[in-house]
């Protein structure tokens, strides 16, 4: 089997729908020669011409209302923030215009348009590089907000997206670029809304997007050593949230913990934990935890691995919500 | 205080006489269109008028009246060709007049009845009404470069006012636009008023100079005079099309009306300032040009006076007690398909049950 990494299944996973559909254009900072600086767009100008692989103006709002326009034209535009900050000067357009068009036209316009973000924190990046705004984009309705945690499913999950009629955030989780995974890429994985299980375990499931989901694997393994039986539900996509299988896994777990990179207050975790409450309430054993962020502004490098969740953390709530 | 015009190009005099012979000469326009410029403007006149009325018997939710911009909406949206496309702000009747839109779709939107206004903003070149000051010329630039890679002969033509000219979307559509060629009109009405902050406050230049820096053609043309209106976003409509040049137009014009019909302006608005632009009515100027041109006669007025009513009667039929949209529309289209996400579709479950339940 061919090893790739999350990077480079994001690259062919680009390639393939290039190839697949022709009105499919690719737009934002420094994406045609230089490939992105992540290099998520490398050769792909190269091989399909600046007129589908363009690099734009530094302008973020731009990127996206200019994307909105270009549907409005029939195309299906792929355009990529340079970093999770960067993505803030676009909100505005992505609020107010690109969330709302298909419901304000009562369903007239079609919105495909992808908007790719690498996203979080772990890489010793400068300040500004490093932020998780993914409830920023979930609290607006008419997105869906879709998250892979490895190779083979980043691929699945942006051809998904970029098939998909409705825009999708598509946040690529920066510390996971380098990870590799075994496998023949293919668009035919677990479709966008559904979670996955990651391991199967007895006593709590942890709960988890992106670069986190490995985290919580590495604490599931550590537990085992314990004698603990952990469960690791990877959500995949945040909007839409596969409810029917976060209530199933912690029926049967009775104890879970979610953890995130952003903050804690009304971060993600909170909607989860609202939603195990409304789902799962008389199966619990112990109240639902967050490891998270701390309420602080991301912090500089030399200090973030005081600021992510690590393994002892998570260790140390699923010890909390086992005694209790 | 009051609107700059230094340079603002014209083809009619306030008066009505013609200014410049040769740009009249050279206009591309037959008796029929010289009507029909005349008669679009009053039909604005009157729907604009009735639109007010309506707000103020709640009808309306609100509404945001065009009064004394009638030249400039018409004379730029009876320039464009059929496969041009409309990128409006929140005032723009006139354009919605000129291009053939259904006026009681187009207020829908100011009753509440739905977002947008138009249905099929597509097929109607004509996008949705567009309330974030400044955000939809972007969306004109979008569709003008997908337009362009498509090798399509057709332009987009962007509206807002003085007061999205301070806004960075703004800046960011222009500079897009370019930086890319995209066949774009950026074409701001200056109304000298955004709500109450009067254009001076806006900006210390010139609005149509901006153009240079962005690498294009800037234009100032006198907004009441529709002609000179007519022929610049003609000409600017042209140079798009068939070589992807953009170009800002400023339409130097009034707002006779107050931003909305929930502001009140007597607390900012200089009533010498109103009288002053009250001489300078875009129809009246227009009508004595008619005449000396002897191209309307009284039966002309007449017809038209009384097709600007019925368009407004149409509006008041239509609007007037229209029903809202049934509950579940409330979930229709949020997403694409007939399946809701879980969440969503747990809350319609609920909100039909409630429904169901007051029935």
């Amino acid at each position: 089997m061919p090893e790739v990494t999350m990077g480079q299944a994001l690259t062919q996973a680009l390639r393939y729908s290039l190839e697949e559909d022709d009105r499919v254009l690719i737009l934002g900072e420094d994406v045609g020669k230089l490939g992105g600086v992540f290099r998520i767009t490398d050769g792909l100008q190269e091989e399909f011409g600046e007129r589908r692989v363009f690099d734009t103006p530094l302008a973020e709002s731009a990127i996206a209302g200019v994307s909105l326009g270009l549907t409005m034209a029939g195309w299906r535009p792929v355009a990529e923030m340079q970093f999770d900050a960067f993505s803030y000067p676009a909100l505005d357009q992505v609020i107010s215009h690109m969330a709302k068009w298909r419901y304000r036209s009562a369903g007239t316009l079609s919105v495909p348009v992808v908007i790719r973000i690498p996203e979080g924190g772990g890489i010793g990046a400068a300040e500004h590089h490093s932020e998780s705004p993914e409830t920023y984009y979930v609290h607006t309705s008419g997105l869906k907000v879709v998250v892979p945690s490895t190779a083979l499913d980043g691929f699945n999950l942006l051809v998904r997206s970029i098939r998909d009629p409705d825009p999708v955030i598509f946040m690529e989780p920066k510390s996971r670029y380098w990870s590799k995974e075994s496998g023949e890429l293919s668009p035919d994985g677990l479709p966008i809304g559904a979670a996955r299980t990651m391991r199967e375990g007895e006593h709590a499931t942890l709960i988890a997007w992106g670069a986190m989901v490995q985290r919580c694997l590495e604490a599931a393994e550590a537990a085992e050593e314990d004698g603990v039986s952990v469960e690791v539900l990877d959500l995949r996509s945040l909007v839409p949230l596969d409810l029917d299988a976060l209530a199933a896994s912690v029926r049967r777990t009775g104890r879970a913990i979610v953890v995130h990179e952003a903050p804690m207050i009304l971060g993600f975790g909170a909607e989860v934990v609202a939603r195990l409450m409304e789902d799962a309430f008389e199966y619990l054993e112990a109240p639902v935890l967050r490891v998270t962020g701390w309420d602080t502004p991301y912090p500089p490098a030399t200090l973030e691995e005081h600021y992510l969740p690590n393994v002892d953390r998570i260790l140390g709530a699923l010890e909390r919500v086992l005694t209790y | 205080m009051g609107q700059p015009s230094d340079g603002a190009v014209r083809i009619l005099a306030p008066d009505g006489t013609v200014e410049d012979a040769e740009a009249r000469e050279a206009l591309d326009l037959k008796d029929e269109d010289l009507r029909q410029l005349y008669r679009f403007m009053v039909i604005t006149r009157k729907v604009d008028l009735e639109s007010t009325a309506l707000q103020r018997q709640g009808e309306l939710a609100v509404y945001p009246p065009l009064i004394g911009q009638e030249a400039a909406q018409i004379g730029s949206g009876y320039a464009l060709g059929d496969d041009d496309f409309v990128f409006p702000s929140y005032r723009e009747v006139g354009v919605a007049v000129a291009r053939g839109i259904d006026l009681v779709d187009y207020m829908h939107f100011h009753r509440g009845t739905w977002h947008g206004g138009i249905p099929d903003p597509v097929g109607k070149r004509f996008g949705m009404i567009s309330v974030p000051v400044g955000s939809q010329p972007l969306h004109a630039v979008g569709w003008a470069m997908g337009a362009k890679l498509d090798g399509k002969a057709a332009c987009a033509i962007a509206y807002f006012g003085d007061g999205a000219s301070s806004q960075g979307d703004v800046h960011e559509a222009m500079n897009f636009a370019g930086a890319f060629g995209a066949p774009v009109v950026f074409f701001c009405q200056n109304n000298g008023w955004a709500i109450s902050v009067p254009i001076e406050r806006q900006t210390a230049g010139e609005i149509y100079r901006r153009a240079q820096g962005y690498g294009f053609p800037g234009i100032r043309v006198d907004g009441n005079d529709v002609l000179a209106v007519y022929r610049a976003t003609r000409e600017a409509a042209e140079r798009a099309r068939a070589r992807s040049v953009p170009s800002l137009i400023e339409a130097i014009t009034y707002r006779m009306g107050p931003h909305s019909t929930a502001d009140d302006r007597s607390r900012y608005q200089p009533e010498a300032q109103i009288e002053e632009w009250g001489l300078r009515d875009p129809i009246e100027r227009y009508r004595r040009f008619l005449d000396a041109e002897d191209a309307a006669d009284a039966s002309f007025y007449e017809e038209v006076e009384e097709e600007g009513k019925a368009r407004a009667a149409e509006v008041r039929k239509g609007i007037a007690g229209a029903p809202p949209r049934p509950v579940e529309d409330l979930f229709k289209w949020v997403y694409t398909g007939d399946e809701l996400p879980p969440h969503l579709a747990r809350q319609r479950d609920e909100a039909l049950a409630e429904e169901g339940d007051d029935a």
